[in-house]
Parts: C-alpha cells; sequence; structure tokens
C-alpha cells in the first residue's frame, strides 16, 4: 500500500508505524534503521516486516544485544552526517544504554559549545498491560523528559504513528518516540493527508466544558472512553492528548484548565516524580486562580508491575479510575 | 574465525623495521650513516609536538595552583609519545574521539594551545565554548569529537562514526583513545564486538598506562594482557612500546593502513606511562616513588631528544630554539586566555537545543 491514497482505509498503529520508516528509508539515503531483530526477525514487535527485503541490511541493521553500543554508534553516526533510527526493544532494555542517551546524545551539543548537534531517532516500546511482568512493562518516558537537549514524544493516534517519525527526522536533536506496547494493534482510519505534523503541540482528542483529562500515549483510549462514560453522566470532559512529553505545551495545559477549572492527569508511570507531577506542579504554578478544585492523578501503583492478570490490571490506571477521578475533582 | 594477532611477544615487537632502526642508531652514535635529513625534520617535529604538550601541561599545574583553571584537570605529562605518534598515522578526515585526559589528543591533533587554553579558563574562545573545560575538548572543523569524561563512553560514538564513514565509502579510520580502565567496562566489548562483526574503521588506540585512576591493572583485571584479550574479537591486536614516539607512529601506521585496506578495526595496546598522580586532586599513595623514577627514566621526550643527539641530528641550540618557540606560544595562549570575555549569563541556555544554537539541519 502506498503512501499517497487519497481515500481513508483501515489501517493499525503498527503498520502505520511501518509506513512511517518506509518512507523515510525511501525518501532519504542518509536515514537507516538499526537495533536488535530488525531486520529478519521483523521487528520484535512487528513493526519492521519486510523492510529488510526492501531495503537490504545495510540500510536495516541487526545488531548484537548491546543497547549502549548501537545507541552509541546511532549518535555517532548522527554526528558524521548520517540520519539513524536506532529502535531498543522496550524501555527498560533502554536502561542499558542510559549513558549514551544522557551522557553523550543529550549533551554533546552544549558541551561542545554547540559545535555538535546530534540528530538521531530512537523509538522504543513502553508501558504494561499485556502480562510481561516488571522487566518488560514500566513506563520511563517521564524519566527521559527529565533531560535537557532531548525532544521526547508519544504518538498515540494512529495519524501521529504515521507522522510524527518524519517530523523526528527533520529535528537536528536527539528525538526519543516511545511506542506504547499495547497500541499496535489499535485500528483505525488511515486519512489521506500526508501533511507534516508538529513535535511542539499538545492536541484536544476530545473537546469538553467541565475537565480537563490530560494524558498521552497508551493512556489515551482510557482516557476517550473515561470521557464517553462522563459524558453520560452529564459531565464534558475535555481530553488533552500531550504528545510531546518534552517540551511539554504549557500553553495548551493552561488553556484547557482555564476552559474546565478541572483537571486529571493521566499517568502510567509511577505516581511520585513523575509526568503527572510535573503536569500537576505546571498546573499549580501557572493556572491555580483558574481551578476551582485540587488536581487529581491517575498514576500506576508504586509496585514494579506484577505478571498476574488480576494484580497487573489493579496496578493500572483503568477507565473506572479515571471516571472516579473526575468526579472527585468536580464534585 | 581466527584469532589474529600479528605481532605477539615483546612491545618493541610491533614494529620491527623501527625497532632495528633505533638499535642502529643507538649502537652507531656519531659514526653511523650520514643524517636522512627529512626522517631528521620529522622527528624534530614529533619532539616539538611532543614538547608542545608537555610545556601545556606544566603551565596548567602553574595555572592550577594559582587558581586560575579548576575542575578536574587530568594531566598527560610521560604519555605524550602516544598522542603524537598515533596523530601521525591520521590524516584531516579522519576522525578522533578522545577521553578526559585529552590535553595533548587536541594539542597533537592541532587545535591552536589558544584554543585549548581559553577552554580551560572557561572562555568564550575556548574550543568548547566555555562549556566543556579540561576533560570536554571539541573541534568539529578538524573532526575531533572531544573528550568523554565516562570511562569508555566514547567508544560506541567512535564504532558510530566509524560506521557513517563506512557507510558513504569515505575511507577514512576513526581513532577512540581510551585506558586500561575502560578496557573493563561493557562498553569496550560491546564497541569491539560490533565494530569486528561490521568490519569497521576503527582504531583502538588503548592507552594503558597501567592505573585506572588508583587501581593498578593488576588489581583490576583477571587477565592483564589487553592485546591479547583484544585479540579474541578476531582484529589485529598488538602491545606497543608507549614510551617510544617512532614505535607508536610506526604501529599506528601499520595499524591504519590496515583499517584503510579494509580489514575492519585494529586494536593497539600503547603502554605508558603517567608521571603525574590521576588528577590535580590526587594525593598519588597508591604507587611505588621507585615505580615512578624508573618509568621516568623513560621518559619519551628525553628518549627522542637522546636518540637524535646520536644521530647529530638535534644540538643544544635547536632545542633551546625549539622551547623557546613554544614557551612564546604559550604566553601568547595564556594572555589570550586571560582576556578573553566570558560567557554574559544571558547565554546560559544557549546550546542546549540547536534552537538556541542556531545550527539548521
Amino acid at each position: 500500500m502506498g503512501a499517497g491514497g487519497t481515500e481513508t482505509s483501515k489501517t493499525t498503529y503498527r503498520e502505520a508505524m511501518r509506513e512511517a520508516l518506509r518512507d523515510a528509508l525511501r525518501s532519504d539515503d542518509r536515514v537507516f534503521l538499526m537495533g536488535e531483530d530488525v531486520g529478519r526477525y521483523g521487528g520484535c514487535f512487528g513493526v519492521s516486516l519486510g523492510l529488510l527485503e526492501e531495503f537490504g541490511p545495510e540500510r536495516v541493521r541487526d545488531t548484537p544485544l548491546s543497547e549502549s553500543a548501537f545507541v552509541g554508534a546511532g549518535i555517532g553516526a548522527a554526528l558524521a552526517g548520517m540520519r539513524p533510527i536506532v529502535e531498543i526493544m522496550t524501555v527498560n532494555f533502554s536502561l542499558l544504554a542510559l549513558d549514551q542517551i544522557l551522557n553523550n546524545a543529550a549533551t554533546l551539543l552544549h558541551m561542545s559549545g554547540g559545535q555538535l548537534p546530534v540528530p538521531l531517532v530512537i523509538r522504543m516500546t513502553t508501558g504494561a498491560g499485556r502480562q510481561l511482568a516488571a522487566q518488560h512493562s514500566h513506563s520511563l518516558e517521564g524519566w527521559y523528559a527529565h533531560i535537557p537537549g532531548i525532544r521526547v514524544v508519544a504518538p498515540a493516534t494512529i495519524e501521529d504513528a504515521r507522522l510524527m517519525l518524519a517530523t523526528a527526522l527533520t529535528d537536528p536533536d536527539p528525538v526519543l518516540i516511545f511506542e506504547h506496547g499495547s497500541l499496535y494493534n489499535a485500528s483505525g482510519e488511515r486519512t489521506p493527508t500526508t501533511a507534516p505534523v508538529d513535535l511542539d503541540h499538545a492536541a484536544i482528542r476530545r473537546p469538553g466544558t467541565d475537565i480537563s483529562v490530560i494524558t498521552y500515549g497508551g493512556s489515551l483510549p482510557k482516557a476517550l472512553v473515561a470521557a464517553d462514560e462522563l459524558a453520560a453522566e452529564g459531565i464534558s470532559a475535555e481530553v488533552v492528548d500531550l504528545r510531546t512529553l518534552r517540551p511539554l505545551d504549557d500553553e495548551a495545559i493552561g488553556a484547557s484548565v482555564a476552559r474546565t477549572h478541572h483537571a486529571v492527569v493521566v499517568d502510567e508511570a509511577w505516581r511520585t516524580g513523575s509526568l503527572a507531577a510535573e503536569v500537576s506542579a505546571r498546573i499549580a504554578e501557572r493556572s491555580l486562580y483558574e481551578l476551582d478544585g485540587p488536581v487529581e492523578r491517575v498514576c500506576s501503583a508504586e509496585v514494579p508491575i506484577p505478571y498476574a492478570r488480576r494484580l497487573e490490571e489493579a496496578a493500572l490506571p483503568q477507565t473506572a479510575d479515571i471516571v472516579a477521578a473526575a468526579h472527585r475533582a468536580v464534585d | 574465525m581466527s584469532l589474529t594477532r600479528p605481532a605477539p611477544g615483546p612491545e618493541t615487537a610491533a614494529a620491527p623495521k623501527a625497532a632495528k632502526k633505533i638499535s642502529k642508531s643507538r649502537q652507531g652514535a656519531r659514526t653511523g650513516p650520514p643524517v636522512d635529513r627529512s626522517a631528521a625534520r620529522h622527528r624534530a617535529n614529533l619532539l616539538e609536538a611532543m614538547l608542545r604538550i608537555r610545556h601545556f601541561e606544566e603551565r596548567c599545574v602553574e595555572l592550577y595552583s594559582a587558581a586560575k583553571i579548576r575542575g578536574f584537570v587530568h594531566l598527560y605529562i610521560g604519555e605524550e609519545a602516544v598522542a603524537v605518534g598515533v596523530n601521525e598515522a591520521l590524516t584531516s578526515d579522519d576522525a578522533l574521539v578522545s577521553t578526559y585526559r585529552e590535553h595533548g589528543h587536541a594539542l597533537a591533533r592541532g587545535i591552536p594551545a589558544g584554543a585549548v587554553m581559553a577552554e580551560m579558563y572557561g572562555r568564550t574562545t575556548g574550543c568548547s565554548g566555555g562549556r566543556g573545560g579540561s576533560m570536554h575538548l571539541f573541534d568539529a572543523s578538524r573532526r575531533f569529537y572531544g573528550g568523554s569524561a565516562i570511562v569508555a563512553g566514547g567508544l560506541p560514538l567512535a564504532a558510530g562514526l566509524a560506521l557513517a564513514d563506512h557507510m558513504r565509502g569515505q575511507g577514512s579510520v576513526t581513532c577512540c583513545f581510551f585506558g586500561d580502565g575502560a578496557f573493563a567496562e561493557g562498553e569496550f566489548h560491546e564497541t569491539a564486538n560490533l565494530a569486528a562483526l561490521w568490519n569497521l574503521p576503527l582504531l583502538l588506540a588503548c592507552e594503558n598506562n597501567l592505573y585506572a585512576m588508583g587501581t593498578a591493572l593488576s588489581r583490576e583485571h583477571a587477565q592483564t594482557d589487553l592485546a591479547m584479550r583484544a585479540a579474541s574479537y578476531g582484529m589485529p591486536a598488538w602491545a606497543v612500546d608507549g614510551m617510544d614516539v617512532e614505535a607508536v607512529e610506526q604501529a599506528a601506521r601499520r595499524a591504519a593502513e590496515g583499517i584503510r585496506a579494509g580489514t575492519g578495526p585494529h586494536f593497539l595496546e600503547l603502554r605508558t606511562y603517567r608521571f603525574r598522580p590521576h588528577s590535580m586532586y590526587d594525593p598519588d599513595r597508591y604507587r611505588d616513588k621507585a615505580e615512578i623514577e624508573q618509568w621516568k627514566a623513560r621518559d619519551p621526550i628525553n628518549r627522542l631528544i637522546d636518540r637524535m643527539r646520536d644521530n647529530d641530528e638535534l644540538s643544544d641550540k635547536e632545542l633551546a630554539r625549539i622551547e623557546h618557540r613554544l614557551v612564546e606560544e604559550l604566553d601568547r595562549a595564556v594572555d589570550a586566555a586571560e582576556q578573553a570575555p566570558e560567557e554574559p549569563i544571558q547565554n546560559l541556555l544557549r546550546h542546549v537545543t540547536s534552537a538556541s544554537t542556531g545550527v539548521v539541519s
């Protein structure tokens, strides 16, 4: 299926991401993809299936299980004029490359007095919900959002999955793309648009007047279902998709709170020191007098994510938790 | 795959031709063959490059004691033959990745002493605009990708530079300096494997100065023959007398030629020694004074001077002239750094992202 159709058609988040990769590899010969099992295996989650056959092993490059080496190699290749896309299987594994991401990718431009921009894109899976237990399920994107010098994005929709990568590749600085594992099978309309998306702004996914539900990534579908349930109860929830976790779109957050005067922040990471904490603090700093009540947070329980289905579900933010938090906020 | 280790054995085996020449010149003294002018000129250049580093760093000690420069300052005194010898094998198209003990690498690469000194002073005219300091010298125009102060952290980056050049058929070499301490880090082993697996044009220049800060080689490595261990990744690897600049140069040229010929990464274990403590903070309690003196007797600068004198290539007058020129160069560097502007506070956030730098992709 080509990229330039004029009519909407059905697709999945996984296929949209693959289309983004294919378009990037086709349009710029400086672009190459590397990571564990991205080639012959087709990607741990099947995202890059078929790309090896189309682009060959130089540009769809299987790596050893050496996260630090291949992430660092991506940084070096970016410094030398390439546009690498590095895939890390999960955010938990990215900790093996944290040195390269923090001490090199995020730091070289500043440390060199502006001489060495690092135009690198790193994609990785994040999040829980698939009974993968405590070493494959965490949501550490908030840690990365702590770091100056990198941009952190979380495509939550099929359109963003298809279009964010191209914009990320035009950024002269490192961009980290967090793909929530539960989204890959999400299906929906593939709109014909090819207009570039920006990586600066949050998006209102559902307008509302009574409460702002501010979220991102894998929690967006839950927030939208919660908004439906709230609507049935006569509460109009506005759902804000942050899209970009660093830098945060303060204007959009502030504007939404100014419309609704109530806020629930939904973040699958642990509550303490979380992105939800950051968003809440910014609301307190910028929009305190717009609020008619305290900000509510819905986060994961402070536990390594357990395997057993009942326990995992209990650990994660669920639709019912969002609805309950919204009630607490507006009542 | 066989373990390639082309020059096993003692240190000087790395450069048999040079070794022969050296012993001949030593024995031959003034009755030897007539002076080879181009070789003599080349040795004079090597000497000047080593002396530049030595003078620069001795000046750093004075300036640090006078509180003109601060932060961590890791001196390279004693190791000059390594930076100068390896650099001889590199062209301006080649890339270089360094460590936090990098003044020598930067100066050997040709970054002006003034730009390095200004960086020590944290001034805008420094080679990193005052953002990096002693441990983070950069010069993109010279493909000097700087000092990493995370031990082994520069290695994966160097593999990436080599990968990009390799993918684009540039024919250039990336040289990465690192120490015996880095050899204990996972990043070294990941990079060595990756580079050998992908046949990358990477020169792994291991400066084995026998100490990882205060921990002696034999206290941190179960097997202290680093070249042998590197060879296990399937790359040519051998040890070199890192106190002999010509031996280093010969070895580096041989490695670079192999890399340029497409035979993938090469590893050099450059056996050297730092005469000074690890950093200006280090009280140096972990080394025997006699050991330090033994190594000082092999001072790479004195060794080259002796060799040149034996060859009738260097008069006292010429040596004094070189040293005088270097002192003047350093005086100018220090004066310029003293007078250079400091970055205005309002520029604090510049260069965090390219938007704040004005870099266009």
